[in-house]
């Protein structure tokens, strides 16, 4: 029996040694993979609502975590409707009433497109390791892939999800899975990627999947990235209000 | 007999003048008090049935459920085919959609920037139709401050409160924010055409009304409703007749089940097992009878507890229900406790005036104790006597009666046209949320054409008859004796 627990330690602390990251790390890694100097990506939010599907097709240009372009392509109805991030700041031009609104205070809060996803959680994309302090809680194997399970603990105040635990896949160092809580424990939403391939050098997921758990009977909200490229050049003016009405 | 009698009555002004003026009284007051609270209580559940409850709604049952959240995600579909299906079948009710939306309203300044912001509870109602009488029903052009009423899609008219809180007048742009059915955020400019104040406390304070062909605009809900109201073509709420109309709609409509072998065209899948084709029409139609007899058995879509464990995506969600206005919060005890106070208070009323008259025929005999004792001295019948005051007494009452009548239908009408105005300590109850009119109004019924009968000729008839049995104690010798005096 001693010689079995014996082998068992020795073997687990080879496994250690073979995934030989601190929690830190791993998080910068992650990091690294999901954020980027700029991209520009196009896709398509399929909202599974109570009664239908919707699918919204957008056009994304991103600078660092401060400045963010978004124009929606379609279905006609949210065609032409763009959104702007300036740091803290969410701006939505709608054409039909040709008014540029920002959205503050509670409507942060509230769902983009019907999704499951908020403005806050749009907003809210700074590194990982400025936000959360990690934990590394255990490995675990889901289809038959290694995974950390970190539990992150908000750093700074304000933050939509004080608490998140994380999946993350051990070889493409991005958390698969998310569950993501509020200061009392309560579980608000969860996320999935999957379709992970490598783009321009670093592992992405083709497809996200959200569900906002406080929705009684949500079916989540897919976000499929059709085309997305890292580290091109945008011009600033991108990113003027000015743009939103043209 | 009778043109005698009246001769008589119209001579002899102690006999009718104060007996007629009594009658009148009590009559004009019983009518005119039955129809003030009849009149506040149909004012108390119309004002409600207009703003919220119509005198029945359908909805599904989704909606109903979580219908304070306001949830245009569970709205009814394709409601031009239920209207006409409830227009249809209930042609004493008329039915008009609604879509109940919250949001804000944003008013921009001369650069398009947010000048002022503030959340709004919106109503589409149907304004813009030609058959439509949500403008009477909402009495708009009476409660119309300022402006005019909505012409066009995008018009909306304000709460006077509200509109003072933005700092808006009639002719401005103000921009909703909102989400659609889909729960996508929305934006939709409306231009305010008028200003209104509904004099129901605090019902109005944030509230804009448009009509429903701007808010399936702004909300993206083509051919969608939060809920058809349906109210009676009398708009006198009949209590006994909408829980028995909901009944009715409920069976047929909101059996789940049937709505989604309906919708999945089981029918005709049904029709391709053996034997279908070979059942007779009268077989064929008790089948969804009995389906619905079953799941009504069970009450299995009746119990909440049971349905909370229904996922939501359940399609029997969707499927319409209807509710009566008593079926409302608060409502059901409402209407008893209104219509059992009503009852008494008229009842207690109606004997008192009763008493009264019965009491004036009463008198009305023993005074003229002396002349019945010289007609029987003069050889008129005991019977004869009796028959000709209770005549009498029938002329009186029915002189006093159909006076009192047209007076108390008179003070009726004019409480019905100009109401009574406590607008003032309503005021007061400004954080209640039961919506509760300013001013009371009376309403003519038809009841009021023949309720003052009972106590004008019949108290009167029966008071007389009562006296009149003292007649027939009278003895003749006894007669002579008061005639020697």
């Amino acid at each position: 029996m001693i010689k079995i627990l014996i082998s068992f330690l020795s073997f687990a602390f080879l496994l250690g040694q073979s995934n030989d990251m601190s929690v830190q790390e791993i998080i910068q890694a992650m990091d690294n993979n999901l954020n980027a100097k700029s991209r520009v990506l196009t896709s398509k939010m399929i909202v599974h609502g109570r009664r239908t599907s919707r699918t919204i097709e957008s056009k994304n240009w991103v600078v660092g975590i401060d400045l963010a372009f978004t124009e929606y392509l379609s279905p006609p109805r949210e065609a032409g409707t763009k959104m702007l991030k300036l740091g803290d700041k969410l701006w939505t031009y709608s054409p039909q009433t040709d008014r540029v609104i920002q959205i503050s205070g509670h409507m942060l809060r509230q769902s983009v497109m019907g999704s499951d996803m908020s403005y806050n959680d749009m907003m809210e994309d700074r590194p990982m390791e400025e936000l959360y302090n990690a934990t590394l809680e255990g490995s675990v194997m889901i289809d038959d892939r290694d995974h950390w399970i970190i539990l992150l603990e908000s750093k700074v105040k304000g933050l939509s999800y004080p608490k998140r635990r994380a999946w993350i896949d051990k070889e493409y160092l991005l958390p698969t899975k998310e569950e993501l809580y509020a200061k009392s424990g309560k579980l608000l939403k969860t996320s999935t990627m999957d379709g992970i391939k490598k783009v321009q050098g670093r592992w992405f997921p083709s497809r996200f999947v959200f569900k906002d758990e406080l929705k009684r009977n949500s079916k989540g909200t897919e976000w499929v990235i059709d085309e997305i490229e890292f580290d091109s050049v945008i011009p600033e003016s991108r990113f003027s209000k000015a743009l939103l009405r043209k | 007999m009778i043109k005698f009698l009246t001769k008589g009555i119209i001579r002899d002004r102690s006999r009718s003048l104060f007996p007629v003026l009594v009658v009148t009284l009590a009559v004009a007051m019983i009518i005119f008090f039955q129809g003030f609270m009849d009149g506040v209580m149909n004012s108390m559940f119309l004002d409600s049935a207009v703003v919220s409850t119509g005198h029945v709604k359908v909805m599904t049952k989704g909606y109903k459920e979580e219908s304070q959240l306001l949830p245009n995600d569970l709205a009814l579909l394709e409601t031009d085919q239920l209207l006409d299906e409830l227009r249809q079948n209930h042609p004493d009710h008329f039915w008009t959609p609604r879509i109940t939306f919250g949001g804000l309203l944003d008013v921009p300044d001369e650069n398009g920037e947010t000048q002022s912001q503030g959340p709004v509870l919106a109503l589409g109602i149907d304004l813009l139709s030609d058959d439509s009488r949500q403008i009477e029903i909402w009495k708009l052009e009476r409660r119309l401050i300022d402006g005019r009423l909505p012409e066009n899609t995008n018009e909306a008219l304000l709460s006077t409160r509200l509109a003072g809180r933005l700092g808006l007048s009639t002719g401005e742009i103000v921009t909703l924010i909102g989400s659609t059915m889909y729960n996508a955020f929305t934006t939709y400019n409306f231009t305010v055409v008028g200003t209104f104040k509904l004099n129901l406390g605090p019902v109005d304070r944030q509230m804009m009304l448009v009509d429903i062909s701007g808010a399936r605009l702004a909300l993206d809900m083509e051919n969608a409703a939060s809920e058809i109201l349906g109210y009676s073509n009398s708009l006198f709420y009949n209590d006994t007749a909408a829980v028995a109309l909901r009944e009715t709609f409920n069976k047929g409509y909101s059996d789940s089940i049937i709505q989604v072998l309906r919708n999945q065209q089981s029918y005709e899948t049904l029709s391709l097992m053996k034997d279908w084709n070979n059942m007779n029409v009268k077989q064929y139609n008790i089948l969804p009878g009995q389906r619905s007899q079953g799941l009504a058995d069970n009450n299995m879509y009746d119990n909440i507890k049971e349905w909370g464990e229904f996922s939501v995506e359940d399609a029997g969600v969707f499927s319409p229900t209807m509710m009566a206005l008593r079926d409302a919060n608060q409502m059901g005890n409402m209407v008893d406790y209104m219509s059992a106070a009503t009852g008494l208070i008229v009842g207690v009323f109606l004997v008192i005036g009763m008493i009264v008259l019965w009491n004036m025929g009463l008198m009305n005999g023993l005074r003229r104790y002396g002349e019945i004792g010289m007609r029987l001295a003069i050889g008129e019948s005991k019977g004869q006597v009796y028959r000709s005051m209770i005549l009498e007494s029938v002329i009186i009452g029915s002189i006093g009666t159909l006076i009192g009548t047209v007076l108390g239908l008179g003070l009726t009408y004019y409480m019905q046209e100009v109401g009574l105005d406590y607008s003032e300590a309503m005021e007061s109850l400004g954080s209640t949320d039961f919506i509760f009119s300013n001013v009371f109004y009376a309403q003519v019924t038809p009841e009021l054409y023949y309720i003052g009968i009972m106590p004008g000729v019949l108290a009167t008839v029966l008071g007389t008859m009562l006296a009149g049995r003292a007649i027939y104690k009278r003895e003749m010798a006894q007669l002579f004796k008061e005639l020697e005096t």
